[in-house]
């Protein structure tokens, strides 16, 4: 199902797939890149004001304006919001919406770079394990903590947890993964420990689930992806980790380019591809790691972002990362608005949202472009 | 913790009733000729003594006084210490934590396991549901299962609790219990306060804001005294099942009066958690004091207990329109 090239020795790599969907195809002009950038910029600031507008509880817009006008300092504008109201857009709106840029241009970023690093269209940043361990992780402190008050006292939290969870199951798939593969570390090798970790731990998830039934509903929760914030403290959580992050892989997409064309090649050009590969993957995971921690297992982002970018925007990383990285945010606080809105005051859970409205716009992107994805 | 406890209020009348029968089989024994004895004895007579077998409720058809009951929710265990059937059951659920004297086994309610079942070789299996084919598995043992689902009103409540008594052997203590839940729980709604502007309230089942409409067992019983619910324009139609998830902006603005915590046990939610949450300190409930934490496990069941609740929530409506 996976199709990863496993490399040869001896042989050169295909380059009718290495210049396809994952090669840099042509050199697009620099006055259209700059258009894109400033799209997607845009884009992140409509999305923003959409979501500090837009909520279950209905506040004129012009009001709103003027109490975020009021968080600059020397601004003291009558907004005739009552307490509460301000209570809305400062502590419970304008976290969200940071979160949601965070957390999506998280997803999106590592999703292009996973992508990018083991040349594959369904890689996501879930492939090696951390959706699987920060699921078990968070099954194991909700149900300990109601269960049996172990827990009590501690502060094991459920996004540290996920944290750990998720970074333990990727640096699990990364040992026996490359353990396994000898000297010939190929990344299929890699994604195949990825599978069978999350299996596992899976399956460990399930068994502890069906032992605490009751605690099914906040687990089921979490799983569904969930961009709740407690004023700014996910933030905080999230925000240097990210940072972190998109500042290494950012700086290596360049790399990814000249991956793509193949390791002989890379290594010609004076590069360690392997060396490369893994700093790329950790950096992703990390951040991955970090957006799961407080968000819960959002999909979709994270697959198809980078592909829409690949779709419009050309197949360079120098391209699709950053501009992944602004428009997953923007499409993650757009669909957080929906989420929070269209069932309101009931909300419905962003994962579900992503790929409802994702999928069908993705499918008609891919087919009125005139641009063929070799995948 | 509660004044007049429906277990014990049941007994008293169980032992006031054993009295009066007994008084007047003195008496007939002195007018007639005593040769009768008790069996003659029909009206008035000591429930413990007058059931008689086979009983049969719906489907179900018992030949003897079941001695060796399995109940799997822990409802249905206190509905059958209440009504004094408590001698008679053999095990009980993992989740099934009242009375103290239950014989709590790690037998599992949610996932129940028929050979694990039938290990305590029962002569009647009481359920909340049929998950794992358990019902099916249980009937080819040709072990009687009598099914217990969640109640949707009161009167459900009160139905099983009946059919319950009539299964096990205690028609009549069953029938003083519902009597007294009946007149205690009219007692309490016909007496809490009623303020002209009707007050709101948010009841939550955990942290992420999962919560109930007044299409729900306990939903009914807050609709009953007078207050209003901030979730149901969450599910107008009922198709979520009654259970919603909120939004903390929608609640935040919906302002509710009262806020009632059925997460205080399982997720140590209480006034001050709340209180600390982002924005809800602008809350009308918090701001007076209006946060009220419940015991989950009465909170979540349609027990005898369901009266401790009902008394839980006007005490919180008296005060809140005092205030």
């Amino acid at each position: 199902m996976l199709r990863t090239p496993v490399r040869r020795p001896g042989r050169r790599p295909d380059p009718q797939r290495a210049a396809g969907w994952s090669g840099p195809t042509g050199r697009r002009r620099p006055g259209l890149t700059a258009g894109w950038f400033a799209g997607a910029v845009a884009a992140v600031v409509l999305s923003a004001l959409a979501g500090l507008a837009f909520g279950p509880a209905s506040l004129p817009p012009l009001a709103v304006a003027a109490e975020l006008l009021n968080l600059l300092p020397g601004v003291d504008l009558d907004s005739g919001l009552n307490d509460r109201q301000v209570a809305i857009v400062t502590q419970l709106r304008l976290p969200r919406v940071v979160l949601a840029l965070l957390v999506g241009g998280m997803l999106a970023l590592a999703g292009g770079c996973y992508q990018g690093v083991f040349r594959n269209p369904l890689a996501d940043p879930h492939l090696l394990g951390v959706a699987a361990g920060a699921g078990l992780a968070v099954t194991a402190v909700i149900a300990l903590r109601s269960g049996t008050g172990v827990l009590t006292g501690l502060p094991v939290t459920v996004p540290l947890a996920a944290f750990v969870g998720a970074l333990g199951a990727v640096a699990l798939t990364y040992l026996l993964g490359t353990g396994a593969a000898g000297p010939d570390r190929s990344t299929a090798t890699l994604i195949l420990a990825g599978v069978a970790v999350s299996a596992f731990l899976a399956a460990g998830q399930t068994y502890l689930l069906q032992r605490h039934v009751d605690t099914i509903r906040e687990v089921y929760s979490w799983l569904l992806g969930r961009l709740a914030t407690d004023g700014w403290h996910e933030v905080r959580l999230v925000l240097p980790y990210a940072v972190i992050a998109a500042v290494v892989v950012l700086a290596h997409r360049r790399e990814l380019d000249v991956l793509s064309v193949g390791d002989e090649e890379a290594a010609s050009l004076g590069l360690h591809p392997q060396r490369s590969r893994y700093l790329l993957l950790a950096a992703a995971s990390l951040g991955t790691a970090a957006a799961v921690s407080v968000s819960g297992l959002i999909g979709f982002v994270g697959l198809i972002v980078p592909h829409l970018v690949r779709l419009v925007a050309g197949s360079s990383y120098r391209v699709i990362l950053p501009l992944s990285m602004l428009l997953g945010g923007a499409f993650l606080t757009v669909t957080d608005v929906v989420a929070r809105t269209v069932a309101a005051p009931a909300e419905i859970p962003i994962g579900v949202v992503t790929a409802f409205f994702g999928a069908p716009f993705f499918v008609l992107v891919l087919r009125t472009t005139r641009r063929t994805v070799a995948l | 913790m509660s004044r007049s406890h429906p277990l014990r209020a049941a007994l008293l009348r169980t032992a006031v009733v054993a009295t009066a029968a007994a008084l007047a089989l003195t008496g007939c024994g002195q007018a007639g000729d005593g040769s009768g004895g008790p069996d003659d004895a029909q009206p008035g007579v000591s429930p413990e003594t007058a059931a008689s077998y086979p009983v049969t409720v719906g489907d179900l058809t018992l030949e003897v006084r079941p001695e060796r009951i399995v109940a799997l929710s822990p409802t249905a265990t206190e509905m059958l210490f209440a009504i004094g059937a408590g001698d008679q059951v053999a095990a009980v659920d993992d989740n099934s934590n009242f009375p103290a004297e239950a014989p709590t086994t790690d037998l599992s309610g949610f996932t129940p396991n028929v050979e694990a079942i039938a290990g305590y070789e029962p002569d009647l299996v009481v359920l909340s549901g049929d998950t794992n084919e358990v019902v099916a598995g249980l009937t080819r043992l040709s072990i009687p299962v009598y099914l217990a689902g969640a109640a949707v009103t009161l009167d459900d409540t009160y139905r099983q609790i009946t059919e319950l008594g009539v299964l096990t052997g205690h028609p009549e203590a069953a029938a003083d219990l519902v009597d007294t839940m009946r007149s205690d729980i009219d007692k309490l709604v016909a007496d809490v306060a009623r303020p002209a502007e009707p007050l709101s309230y948010y009841y939550e089942l955990d942290p992420t804001l999962y919560t109930v409409t007044s299409d729900t067992f306990v939903g009914s019983l807050f609709t009953m005294v007078g207050l209003t619910n901030v979730a149901d324009p969450a599910d107008p139609s009922g198709e979520a099942g009654g259970y919603p998830q909120l939004s903390a902006e929608a609640l935040i603005d919906a302002d509710p009066d009262l806020i009632f915590l059925a997460d205080s046990k399982c997720c140590q939610q209480n006034a001050q958690t709340v209180a600390q949450r982002a924005g809800w300190s602008t809350i009308t409930a918090v701001q007076a004091g209006q946060v009220v934490e419940l015991d989950d496990d009465v909170a979540s069941r349609w027990g005898p207990r369901v009266v401790d609740l009902v008394r839980a929530i006007v005490d919180a409506v008296d005060a809140a329109a005092a205030s």
